[in-house]
C-alpha cells in the first residue's frame, strides 16, 4: 500500500494505492509430494515421526509388503552418499523396486531437459520421483510437468525438507524423549544455533523454516560473506548473530554446517580465519556448551568446521542424524504412495 | 482503399489538447480531415469505420520491444511481432539491437525494414551503440541514423566502461539521437536470476541488488552533466528501482535531458509473484520488491516517468519450462499493455486516460524524435487506435498473435478493449466479431 504522493502537488488528495493481488501457490499439486517442509503442517509432521517410528519397528518381512513392486525413480544431478543410501533402503525397505538415474550416466548428459527426463521416468513406470538438483526450484518444475509424487532430496541452495525431518526426530530423542506429537510449543524455550554457510545450506532454509513452528529460537551465525543481514528477514523466530561464542552459550543444539566449495562462486573465504572464528573444538565446547547436542547434516570435514574430539564425542548426534534418516525416508516414501491424489492439495 | 472515415467516435489526442466527439478521416496514409460529428466535407466514397461509443486516438508506440529477426524466428518474427503490437492497439514499435547477429550494421538496419518482413505496422530499429554489443568499438551512427535508426543502446549488455558510454553519449549527440541505457553493472549480477532480498534468501536464488540498476544510472547522469554541451539525451530503459527514479527526477530538476519509461510489469507485480520459481516472472532488470514497486506508481502519477514501455521479449516455450536459473529474462507485453495501463493506471488509480495514452504515444513519439505520430492533427500519419475503454476482458495467452506465450499476465482480467488498430491509414489489427 502507499499514499500518493503529495509533494510535487500539495493539493491532491492522499488517498491509499492498492496494488493487485499476489495469487496462492497451487503447489504441492500432488498431496504425497515434499516439496517444502512448508507442505507439512504440525498434524502432518506428528504423523510422519510417528510412522517413521513405526516402520522402524516394524518386522521387515512385513514392512516389505506395503509398496511391494511399487516403482520409485531417484533422480539425482548431483552427487550423494547419505540421502541418496538412505533414500534407497527406505524404499527398498518398504518393498518398492528402485531405480537411479544419475545425470552422469544418463541422457542428462546428452542435453536432455528435467521436463523431458521426468516424462521419461513416469512412462516408464514411475510412481514417484525422488529427485536431488543442483537448481534451487528444480522439484517444482518436475512436479509441475509430471504431477507425480516429487520428494525434494535437495534443490540447490533452497531445501531439503527430509534432512529437517531428520534433524527433527533427532532433536526430539534427545531434548523430548517420547515426544511424537508436536505442538507450536514442543520446542519452547529450545535455541538452535545454525553455523557456517548459511548463504548456500538447504539444510538450513528447511531447519528455518520448520523449528520456529514449534516454538523455537533459530540462530544463523557465520561471517558475512557466508551469511548476508537480510537472513534475518527470512522469517519469525530467526535472528542472526556473528559472535559464534555468544551464539553457542544460548544454545541447547548447535547444528555445524560445511562450506559449500562448490556453490562459492568466485567467493574468497579465509579458512584459517574462519577456524579461529566457527570451528567448534573441544575446549569451546567445554567452556560455552558441554550440554548442547551437536548436529551435522553431512559431509563433515574433520579439522574444518568442527574437530574431531567434538564430532566423535558424547554430545554428536550425528551417526543418529544418520539412522533417523532411513526411519523419516521410509514414511515419506510411504506417505507420497499411499496419500491419494484425490486428497486434495496443501496439508 | 485509399480513404477511410471513422465515424461518431470520442477522439482523445492528449498532445493536440482535444477530448471531444470527432470524426476523423484518413487518405492515403495521413489524416486528412478531422471534423465535427457528421461534419465532414470531404469523406465522399471513403470507407466508414463506426466507432460509435468509441474512443479514438493517436496509435500507441512501444519504444522498447524484442522482435527476434533476424536469427531468433522461432520466439518471434517481425510479421508476428507487429501483428501482436497491432492487437495491442500499437502502431509503431522500436526494437532493440539484441538479434542474433546484432543490430550494428545498416544493413541489418534496412533489412528489418524491408517490405519482405512483413511488419503490419511500423517498425524503429534502435541500433547498437557498440560493434556487436561488446562495448568497445563505437558504430557509424550517422550511417546507422541515415538507414532508419531511432536510438543508439546497447540493450541487455549495458555500456560499463566510463570512457565508451562517454563517447557513445557525445556521439549520438552529434547525429542527434537519444542514447537508451539498459542499467546494469553485470559485474555485479553474475549468477543472479532475481531481486536481491528477503525472497531471493528465502528461494535459494542469487539475487540483483537496487545498486546494480541505480549505480549505472547515477554514473550515466554523471556523465551527461559533464557532457552538459554536448545536449546528450540519455533515456533509461525499464527503470525498476525507486534509487533510479530519484537519481531520475533529480537529473530532470538540475535540467539534464534524462529521461526514463517504466514497463507495465515493474509498476504492477513484485517478487513475490515470482512465487514457487515462475519462469513467467523472471525477466532482466527482476521484479522488485513492494516499495520498489509503488514507487514506480508513484513515479508515475506525478509525472516523473515519460513512457510506458512494454520490453516485449518473447521466449518459445521449452526455454521457459527449465529451471528458473537457467530460464532466460524477459516476458511479452504488446498485448497487455493497454489493458493493464487503463484497468490499474486509470479505473484503479485515477490517472486521467489523456495522461495514460500520452504515457504511451505522444511522449514516446516524443522521445524518439518520430515527427508526425503520436498526435493526430491534418497531415499527420494516420496511425490510430480504436477502443472501448470500459470493456473489460481476460487475457488469454494462448490466444495471442504473438509466437510466444511467456506471460504473468495470462488469465487477467483487462480494461479496454481495442477495435481497430490503423497503420498509416490501413486497418492493421480489425478485433474478431463476438
Amino acid at each position: 500500500m502507499l499514499r500518493r504522493r503529495t509533494r510535487m502537488n500539495p493539493t491532491a488528495v492522499r488517498r491509499p494505492i492498492q496494488p493487485p493481488p499476489v495469487v496462492a501457490s497451487p503447489f504441492p499439486f500432488h498431496p504425497g509430494s515434499l516439496l517444502s517442509i512448508e507442505d507439512l503442517s504440525l498434524q502432518g509432521l506428528s504423523h510422519i515421526l510417528s510412522r517413521a517410528s513405526a516402520l522402524e519397528s516394524m518386522d521387515p518381512l512385513e514392512r516389505a509388503r506395503i509398496l511391494a513392486k511399487r516403482r520409485i525413480a531417484l533422480l539425482f544431478y548431483e552427487s550423494s552418499t547419505r540421502t541418496r543410501t538412505s533414500f534407497e533402503l527406505a524404499a527398498k525397505g518398504l518393498g518398492a523396486d528402485t531405480t537411479l538415474v544419475s545425470s552422469l550416466s544418463s541422457s542428462i548428459e546428452k542435453g536432455e531437459s528435467l521436463k523431458d527426463t521426468g516424462l521419461t521416468l513416469r512412462a516408464l513406470g514411475a510412481e514417484a520421483i525422488i529427485l536431488r538438483h543442483a537448481s534451487s526450484g528444480a522439484p517444482w518444475l518436475l512436479e509441475a510437468e509430471t504431477r507425480l509424487p516429487i520428494l525434494n532430496a535437495g534443490d540447490g541452495m533452497h531445501e531439503h525438507p527430509t534432512q529437517a525431518l531428520l534433524d527433527l526426530r533427532t532433536m526430539l530423542q534427545d531434548l523430548r524423549p517420547g515426544v511424537e506429537t508436536i505442538t507450536p510449543e514442543t520446542f519452547a524455550g529450545i535455541t538452535v544455533t545454525v553455523v557456517g554457510d548459511i548463504l548456500h545450506s538447504r539444510v538450513a532454509r528447511s531447519n528455518m523454516l520448520l523449528l520456529p513452528k514449534l516454538g523455537a529460537r533459530v540462530i544463523f551465525c557465520g561471517p558475512r560473506e557466508l551469511l548476508p543481514e537480510m537472513a534475518a528477514q527470512a522469517g519469525p523466530g530467526v535472528s542472526v548473530e556473528r559472535d559464534f561464542e555468544a551464539a553457542l552459550k544460548q544454545s541447547q543444539v548447535v547444528m555445524m554446517l560445511r562450506i559449500q566449495a562448490e556453490r562459492l562462486a568466485g567467493l574468497q573465504v579465509d579458512l584459517d580465519e574462519y577456524k579461529v572464528r566457527y570451528q567448534l573444538n573441544g575446549e569451546r565446547q567445554a567452556r560455552l556448551a558441554p550440554e548442547a547436542l551437536v548436529l551435522h547434516p553431512g559431509p563433515i570435514i574433520r579439522g574444518l568446521e568442527l574437530t574431531a574430539d567434538v564430532a566423535d564425542g558424547p554430545r554428536s548426534a550425528i551417526l543418529q542424524q544418520i539412522r533417523n534418516g532411513v526411519a523419516i525416508r521410509m514414511a515419506v516414501v510411504e506417505r507420497a504412495l499411499l496419500t491419494a491424489a484425490n486428497e486434495g492439495g496443501r496439508a | 482503399m485509399t480513404a477511410l472515415l471513422i465515424r461518431g467516435g470520442h477522439l482523445i489526442d492528449p498532445s493536440a489538447g482535444v477530448d471531444a466527439p470527432k470524426d476523423i478521416l484518413l487518405k492515403d496514409g495521413r489524416v486528412a480531415e478531422i471534423s465535427s460529428p457528421g461534419k465532414s466535407k470531404l469523406a465522399n466514397g471513403a470507407e466508414v469505420l463506426d466507432a460509435s461509443g468509441l474512443t479514438v486516438a493517436p496509435g500507441l508506440i512501444d519504444m522498447h520491444v524484442h522482435l527476434r529477426e533476424p536469427g531468433q524466428g522461432y520466439k518471434e518474427t517481425i510479421a508476428s511481432g507487429t501483428a501482436a503490437a497491432a492487437a495491442g492497439g500499437f502502431t509503431a514499435v522500436a526494437a532493440m539491437p539484441n538479434t542474433a547477429p546484432v543490430n550494428d550494421s545498416t544493413e541489418i538496419t534496412r533489412w528489418m525494414l524491408s517490405p519482405e518482413r512483413g511488419a503490419v505496422v511500423r517498425v524503429f530499429p534502435i541500433a547498437a551503440a557498440t560493434r556487436g554489443m561488446k562495448g568497445e568499438t563505437l558504430n557509424d551512427f550517422a550511417a546507422l541514423k541515415a538507414a532508419g535508426a531511432v536510438a543508439i543502446s546497447d540493450d541487455g549488455k549495458p555500456i560499463l566502461k566510463d570512457s565508451v558510454m562517454r563517447e557513445t553519449l557525445v556521439a549520438a549527440a552529434r547525429v542527434g539521437l537519444s542514447v537508451i541505457q539498459h542499467a546494469e553493472d553485470t559485474r555485479m549480477t553474475v549468477g543472479a536470476s532475481m531481486n536481491a532480498g528477503p525472497m531471493a534468501f528465502k528461494l535459494g536464488l542469487r539475487g540483483m541488488s537496487n545498486e546494480a540498476e541505480s549505480s549505472i544510472v547515477e554514473r550515466d547522469i554523471r556523465l551527461v552533466t559533464e557532457l552538459r554541451d554536448a545536449r546528450s539525451h540519455l533515456h533509461v530503459a525499464h527503470v525498476s528501482t525507486a534509487a533510479a527514479i530519484a537519481a531520475v527526477r533529480q537529473a530532470r530538476r538540475n535540467g539534464l535531458r534524462v529521461t526514463c519509461e517504466v514497463a507495465p510489469h515493474h509498476f504492477l507485480l513484485t517478487e513475490e509473484h515470482v512465487g514457487m520459481y515462475n519462469t513467467h516472472a523472471k525477466m532482466c532488470p527482476p521484479l522488485r520488491s513492494a516499495a520498489d514497486r509503488d514507487a514506480m506508481i508513484e513515479a508515475i502519477l506525478d509525472g516523473v516517468v515519460d513512457a510506458i514501455a512494454t520490453d516485449h521479449a518473447p521466449h518459445a516455450v521449452h526455454e521457459k519450462e527449465i529451471e528458473f536459473e537457467r530460464a532466460p529474462n524477459g516476458i511479452t507485453g504488446l498485448e497487455t499493455a493497454l489493458g493493464l495501463s487503463l484497468r490499474w493506471l486509470h479505473k484503479e488509480w485515477k490517472l486521467p486516460l489523456g495522461r495514460v495514452l500520452s504515457l504511451l504515444s505522444a511522449q514516446p513519439a516524443a522521445l524518439l524524435g518520430m515527427k508526425g505520430r503520436g498526435a493526430l492533427t491534418v497531415g499527420s500519419f494516420g496511425d490510430v487506435v480504436v477502443f472501448d475503454p470500459k470493456a473489460e476482458w481476460t487475457y488469454r495467452a494462448a490466444e495471442g498473435k504473438s509466437k510466444s506465450r511467456n506471460t504473468p499476465f495470462d488469465g487477467w482480467t483487462m480494461q479496454g478493449k481495442v477495435q481497430w488498430t490503423i497503420s498509416e491509414g490501413r486497418i492493421a489489427y480489425a478485433a474478431p466479431r463476438s
